[in-house]
This record gives C-alpha cells, sequence and structure tokens, in this order.
C-alpha cells in the first residue's frame, strides 16, 4: 500500500544536447558502475549467508560429531574387527575420521573454506549435498535444485502470473467505475490481505479436501502417478487448482486497492484534465496518460513477481506438500546441508541483482523522466 | 492535541476502523485477562505439563458448546474420586477377620448423553507395608444388570483401563466396554441407556492401616469452551495465553523495524555523502539475503526463544524496502524552510534529525506500523508452522502446527485448526482495518479516491 501511495519521485532532468558519444561513453560507464555496485552486493549477501548458513562454523561441530558417531558404529558392527584392542580401535577410528573430514574438506579453518566457499559460489559452482540427494540419486547441488525447480516455477508462475494479471485488468475496471459497490466492496476487503497464502490454504484444505472431498490434500500428483500424459496433467492440475487460489485470495485484494488507487492518482493529474478537455476518448486517456506514467511501478511489480517464482514459498509449499525450491530450503535446512542452501540463496542472489540491472534500463525505456545516468536518486 | 483529536474525529468516519479498533480492544482486554488470571510461568508450566495435570481430560475432543449445534448430546467428562468425595456415594470398611478389612466404595453418577464416552479408567492409590489390596470391581446399569469388571492386585499406583481388559471384552462379546457398558441391550443398534449407574469398587485390604482410594473417570467426547489436543491439554490456555504473546510479538516487531528504520533513513538524509551511500549499500546487500531462510537458520542452529526471533527479524528487515520510502519523503523534508531556519541558528544536527526531521514523518510512520503489525503477527505462525515455534510458550501458530502434525484435517478436528485460526484472522483484520483508515487519513492525497 505504500508503494502505491508514496510514488517515489523520479530525477527529473533537463534536455541537454550532448555529443552521441559523449552519451555512448557515459552510459557505458554508468553500466560499468551499476554493474560494479550490484556484484559486490552480491558477494557480500553471499558470503553472510555463507556465514550464517554455517553459524559461524557451528555446523562443521555438529558435522565432526556425525562422522565419528557414524565410524564409531560402523566398526562396532564390523565382524572382522572385533578382536581389536580398544587402544587400536580408537587409533582407526582417528584414522577414518581424519580422512572422512579431509574428504568434506572439515580439517580447514572455517575462515579459510568460508572464502573457498564463496569463490565457488560466485561461479555458481555449487558443488556436492552434504546429506540430500535428488530423486534420481544426484548429490550436485546444481542437480538437486534443477529437480526441484520445474514444480516450483509451475506453481509460482501459474498463481502468481495468475494474480498479477487478474488485479491488473480489475484495478483497471475499477478505476473506470470508481465509487461503484464492487469499489466498495473491494476497499472493506483489503486488509484480508494480511493473511498469508498458506493460512488461506488452510481453510481451502478444510473445505474443499477435508469436508467435501473434492479436492487432494497436497502432493504434485496422484500416487501412484497416473501413466498416460494426459492423466498425468489433469493429476497434476487438480493438484494445483488449491496452492493456486489460496495465493491469489491472499493478493487479490490489496492488490486490487493498490493498483486501482494508483490508477486513480495517476488519473487526478492535471494533464489528465486537459487531455479529457481536449475531447480526447476515454481509451486514449487511460492508455496514453494513465497507463504510461504508471508503467515503471508497474513493471517493478512485475520484476519482483518474476523474482518471487524462483524463491518459491516455502510455508505454502510445506502445507500442500509441494516438491519445489521452497520446501529443499526447509528440509536442507533440518538436515544442516549448507551447501544446498547457499546454492539456493546464489542463485535467488544472482537473479535479484540482474532484475535489478534490467529494470533499470527498463525504466529509462518506458519512462522518459529517467534518463540513464542522470543523478543517482534511485538505488 | 487538537491535531491528534481531528485525526480520531476523521477516523471515526471510516466504519471499518471502528470495527478494527474494536477487535484490537477486545484482544487487549482477552489479553490482559490472560496474564492476570494465569501468571506467565503458571502458563509455561500447565502447557507442558503432561499426564498429572491433564490425567482427567479426554484426548482430541471438541470444544462443550458444540453441543448446541448438533441433535446428539455428546458427553462431558465425569470424575468421580473418593478422595474428595465427588460422585462418592458411600465407602465403608468392614472387618472380616483379623487380617482382612473389607474396603467398598460405590460412585453413582448420571448418564443422560446421546453418544458413548470415549474412554473408561480406574486411577487407584493403595497405601500398605507389603501386600497391597485385593480390588475388584463392578458395574451396575440402571436397568439393574450387574456386569462383573475385572480384578486386579492393587500397587502403590494402579491403573485399571477398561478398554485393556482382554477378560472383560471376551465377556462383553468384543463390544469395547466403554460401549457395551452403557448401551441398552434391547436396542440392535448401539443406543445409550439412560439414567444412573453404580461402579463398586470393593477391596480387601490384608494389613492394619492399609487404605485405598479410587478415581473413576468416563471421558468424554467434548470438553470445556475450547476442546482438547493429542496431549490432554486444555486449548483454552494456548488460546488465551497466545493473545499477549501474538500481540506483544507483532507491536515490538513493528515498533522496533519502523522506529530504526526511519531513524536511520533520516540520518542517512541528513548527513548525505559517505553515509547516506553506506547506508543505501548496506540495504542493497540486506535485500539480497533471503529472510525466510535465515530465520528458519536462526531457529535450528541458535535459539527458538521467540524474542530472539523477534531481534533477527528487526535486525533484517531495518534495512529493508522501508528504507527508500521514508527516504524519498525525508529527501523533501530536507529542503523545507523551517530547516533552514534551524541550522542557521545553529541547531546541532541531532536536534534537527530528531526534533524537526523525525516528527514531520509520523503521518507516514503511523500507518505504516499498524499494517505491519498482522505482519509480523503472521510471521511469528509461519514459523511455528515450519516446527520453529517456541518451545515453551503456548501460541496460535503453535496450535495450528500440532493440530496440522497430528493430522487434524484429514481426521474432520476441524475446531482444533479454526480456534486459533479465527483468533489469528481476527488479529490481522484488526490491525490491517485501522492501518487502512490510518493510511486514508493520515495521506490526504489517498483521501480523495
Amino acid at each position: 500500500m505504500t508503494e502505491a501511495s508514496l510514488p517515489v519521485p523520479a530525477s527529473v532532468e533537463a534536455p541537454t544536447k550532448k555529443s552521441t558519444q559523449n552519451q555512448t561513453l557515459k552510459l557505458a560507464r554508468y553500466i560499468g558502475i551499476r554493474l560494479i555496485t550490484l556484484l559486490i552486493a552480491v558477494t557480500i549477501g553471499v558470503y553472510l549467508t555463507i556465514l550464517i548458513a554455517n553459524m559461524g562454523g557451528y555446523v562443521d561441530e555438529i558435522l565432526k560429531g556425525q562422522i565419528r558417531e557414524r565410524i564409531s558404529v560402523q566398526i562396532g558392527l564390523d565382524p572382522t574387527r572385533q578382536n581389536l584392542t580398544m587402544a587400536e580401535r580408537n587409533k582407526l577410528i582417528d584414522e577414518l575420521v581424519t580422512i572422512e573430514e579431509h574428504r568434506l574438506g572439515l580439517d580447514q579453518p572455517f575462515l579459510m573454506r568460508s572464502f573457498r566457499f564463496l569463490g565457488h559460489a560466485m561461479v555458481l559452482n555449487l558443488g556436492r549435498a552434504q546429506h540430500m540427494a535428488s530423486d534420481s540419486g544426484s548429490k550436485l547441488v546444481r542437480n538437486i535444485i534443477l529437480e526441484r525447480l520445474p514444480p516450483t516455477l509451475l506453481l509460482m508462475s501459474s498463481s502468481s502470473l495468475l494474480l498479477f494479471f487478474i488485479t491488473l485488468f480489475f484495478a483497471l475496471y475499477l478505476s473506470r467505475n470508481y465509487g461503484n459497490l464492487l469499489d466498495k466492496l473491494v476497499i472493506a476487503l483489503s486488509p484480508t490481505s494480511a493473511a498469508p497464502a498458506w493460512f488461506y490454504g488452510i481453510f481451502l484444505l478444510l473445505l474443499f479436501a477435508s469436508v467435501l472431498g473434492w479436492l487432494p490434500f497436497g502432493g504434485m500428483v496422484a500416487a501412484p502417478p497416473p501413466d498416460a500424459p494426459i492423466a498425468y496433467a489433469l493429476s497434476v492440475l487438480r493438484h494445483l487448482i488449491l496452492p493456486v487460489v489460496a495465493w491469489i485470495i491472499s493478493g487479490f485484494f490489496a492488490g486490487v486497492y493498490g493498483y486501482r488507487t494508483f490508477f486513480l492518482i495517476f488519473s487526478m493529474e492535471d494533464y489528465v484534465e486537459l487531455a479529457r478537455a481536449k475531447g480526447l476518448t476515454s481509451k486514449d486517456i487511460e492508455r496514453r496518460y494513465v497507463l504510461r506514467p504508471t508503467l515503471p511501478n508497474i513493471i517493478t511489480n512485475f520484476a519482483l513477481t518474476l523474482i518471487g517464482l524462483w524463491n518459491g514459498a516455502t510455508i505454502l509449499e510445506t502445507v500442500f506438500n509441494w516438491p519445489g525450491i521452497g520446501r529443499l530450503v526447509y528440509q536442507a535446512i533440518g538436515l544442516y546441508d549448507s551447501p544446498v542452501i547457499i546454492g539456493t540463496t546464489v542463485i535467488n542472489a544472482y537473479l535479484l541483482a540482474i532484475t535489478v540491472f534490467l529494470l533499470d534500463f527498463i525504466y529509462a525505456l518506458v519512462d522518459p523522466r529517467v534518463r540513464v545516468g542522470g543523478g543517482g536518486s534511485r538505488s | 492535541m487538537n491535531a491528534l483529536k481531528r485525526n480520531l474525529r476523521e477516523m471515526a468516519k471510516f466504519p471499518s476502523a471502528i470495527a478494527g479498533g474494536f477487535i484490537i480492544l477486545l484482544l487487549v482486554l482477552l489479553a490482559i485477562y490472560a496474564i492476570v488470571t494465569i501468571p506467565y510461568n503458571e502458563a509455561i508450566r500447565l502447557w507442558r505439563g503432561g499426564e498429572e495435570i491433564w490425567g482427567d481430560n479426554p484426548r482430541i475432543v471438541p470444544p462443550a458448546w458444540t453441543n448446541l449445534f448438533s441433535r446428539e448430546k455428546q458427553p462431558s467428562t465425569i470424575v468421580c474420586d473418593s478422595r474428595d468425595e465427588s460422585g462418592l456415594t458411600a465407602k465403608t470398611v468392614t472387618e472380616i477377620s483379623e487380617e482382612m478389612w473389607d474396603v467398598v466404595m460405590t460412585f453413582d453418577f448420571d448418564y443422560d448423553f446421546d453418544a458413548f464416552p470415549q474412554d473408561l479408567i480406574v486411577f487407584m492409590n493403595a497405601t500398605f507395608a507389603e501386600k497391597g489390596p485385593f480390588v475388584s470391581l463392578s458395574w451396575i446399569t440402571p436397568d439393574g444388570r450387574e456386569i462383573r469388571l475385572g480384578e486386579v492386585t492393587a500397587k502403590p499406583s494402579e491403573t485399571y483401563r477398561f478398554a485393556q481388559d482382554d477378560r472383560l471384552l471376551r465377556r462383553l462379546d468384543g463390544v469395547e466396554p466403554q460401549i457395551a457398558l452403557f448401551a441398552d441391550p434391547d436396542k440392535e443398534t448401539p443406543t445409550v441407556l439412560k439414567g444412573t449407574y453404580r461402579l463398586q469398587v470393593a477391596a480387601v485390604t490384608f494389613e492394619e492401616g492399609s487404605d485405598i482410594d479410587a478415581k473413576f473417570v468416563a471421558y468424554g467426547t467434548v470438553h470445556g469452551l475450547a476442546g482438547t489436543d493429542h496431549r490432554r491439554r486444555d486449548l483454552t490456555i494456548a488460546l488465551l495465553w497466545g493473545t499477549p504473546i501474538a500481540l506483544s510479538f507483532g507491536l515490538l516487531a513493528a515498533l522496533g523495524t519502523s522506529i530504526i528504520t526511519m531513524s536511520i533513513a533520516a540520518i542517512g538524509v541528513w548527513f548525505g555523502g559517505v553515509v547516506d551511500e553506506l547506508i543505501q549499500r548496506i540495504t542493497q546487500v540486506n535485500i539480497l539475503l533471503p529472510t525466510l531462510p535465515i530465520l528458519i537458520m536462526v531457529g535450528t542452529f541458535q535459539s527458538r526463544s521467540i524474542w530472539v526471533i523477534l531481534g533477527w527479524i528487526v535486525l533484517l528487515s531495518i534495512f529493508g524496502g522501508g528504507i527508500i520510502g521514508f527516504r524519498a519523503v525525508f529527501m523533501q523534508i530536507k529542503e523545507a524552510s523551517y530547516i533552514e531556519a534551524a541550522r542557521s541558528y545553529g541547531a546541532s544536527s541531532w536536534r534537527i534529525i530528531f526534533l524537526y526531521l523525525v516528527p514531520r514523518i509520523i503521518p507516514v510512520l503511523i500507518p505504516n506500523l499498524v499494517t505491519g503489525i498482522p505482519t509480523y503477527v503472521f510471521l511469528e505462525a509461519s514459523l511455528a508452522l515450519l516446527g520453529l515455534g517456541d518451545p515453551v510458550l503456548p501460541t496460535w501458530g503453535k496450535l495450528i502446527d500440532d493440530a496440522r502434525a497430528n493430522g487434524a484435517l484429514y481426521n474432520g478436528q476441524y475446531y482444533w485448526v479454526l480456534e486459533p485460526a479465527v483468533l489469528l484472522m481476527l488479529a490481522g483484520l484488526g490491525f490491517a482495518m485501522v492501518g487502512f483508515a490510518l493510511d486514508r487519513v493520515f495521506n490526504p492525497r489517498l483521501r480523495e479516491v
């Protein structure tokens, strides 16, 4: 709501006549600075995540303890090693623990390893998971993430994109007919968006899965999965309905209210009045004088929606047992699997940075007031 | 003061603000009631308690008022105890011989419900030196039938569970005791025979001074105002205590976050240059950090205390998106002429920031703060749903998590999910409605549309 009510003033620059070469140079410099600052931000963000995901080396202690315990049990159960003396056995355990710790790199100080992690993470060499494996059996973090990505993309793209377009068009409709009953209803209902999607998800599960029994409780596909591709798709669709509806309910009213108010504020500008006085059709006014200036904000929202797609919705996925990235992160944290946590964060940070970078240029394209290279009021 | 009055009058024009304010008031009263009636430590003790506190409650049953909506009257729990003489008709001790005494306890209770109880248990406490009393139990129905139940040699603390007595089960032709003992023998389908039932606990003691006490519990299928959970706990405690926790968590998080964010934005704008640049870079990095995973990590590795998590939430949100909005507003205020005047008479930077810049932003701050509260209330519930709730405190989110983990939705125990969910929804809606109205009152641009 604050986004809608407080449009950030863009820097207005007087038109200047400069040579094209000068412009290009300025542009290149601007891009360079932007890229470098973003890269630094990503690096610091990723490094902080590495520190936090390892709790400053605390996870290492847990891992070392686990290794020692596993090896001790292994040797204790090995019939060929039953007749070892206590000292010999302890020596053997120590040796094996050292080898295992070396294999996992745990024998180096954490600070050094954290920088090595950072280097690998920045070049997207995400390494191997410590405990988790993909369903196909791979321990590579990349494979694990790639396997979880399609379900998340399916869930988030269908819900977020639907929500985005429904709210946008509905808000346009309301801004044309503002003050009518439907408009008042949306305003009255907009506080319901304070509750997150999983909250409505629980209500929907209660009603449609438990009481009525029309839709499944969770998961992505019926078990066992149907063989025929069409039946499979239908099954996925059936499982998709409740989480998507939950997502849309939780975002709909506040979204519509936000856009509607935004459009109304812009349609009260003097230049719109002038256009109306000139006798332009309302369709033209809407397209040229209302939609155009609000475009940067709509694009920002759209871009944020796109970033959200990759992130997934941890709790919604947990509530609906959806096998996506959000649940992956949750499971990885439960297993202290820092490479997986870091891997998802790195990818997310890169995507966010790329989006921010691209946004700057798209702004310049759609908003003539924002010119590349003009003072840095926008961060 | 006048401005405040004017704004309040303005607020009263919004029916949603009045409704929201009313909800908040109710919740605050509920919170005060919870704190006054059940002290903090007592709440924790009760919530963490096991069978010794909650032993007389049935397991996972809906609240008693659900009887109002159903035609079949569900039974409440009946407790008869010989120690506090509840439901005890007589306790007689007669001497049989030199070394044998007969202790007979008779319990009478009325049963006029339409459904059978959940479970039947007799708890016995015997005092003896070497040889425990021999106890035999019998059951007399309202129509006069006497059913032999079982016999036990009592240990100091003995529990007789009707449903786990195989011989009784055989005697009742395989029908579960809690049904067979209350059923009308003339009916085909099991129907409750209403009337006064009698349980007789007859014990033979073998020592001078040896005694026995018995407590009979017929677990009902409804309980109290809010029902019970899988550990027989009364949900009222968690619902009541969840209120102050949710309110204080939401308020503290929203207050901490918005005030610190605003101060940082003000400092950055006023000093400009390196300070401003630094703040902007930190914000940029912070936005890249994934908030929820970090909170999950804190919960897993460091501490699950709700107050530690609260601290992290504030820490992670102070350099969040809010700073950009505040910054834009401060940029405009900074150019105002009264700031120029303050500077010319030599006011210090801190004086200008906290006495002249910050007060001007309160119209933006207050709606921001109030709409922020439900977000944090729900965030707490979200964390609880991920199994990261505070381990000792009863909260609404933990109730939902417990209910989900025990399959309440699958088994149709809707009250378990709905009660905390409705309270959460009320809290969320209350603050959101007030915040929404505040936004429109304080933002003149919104007032017109």
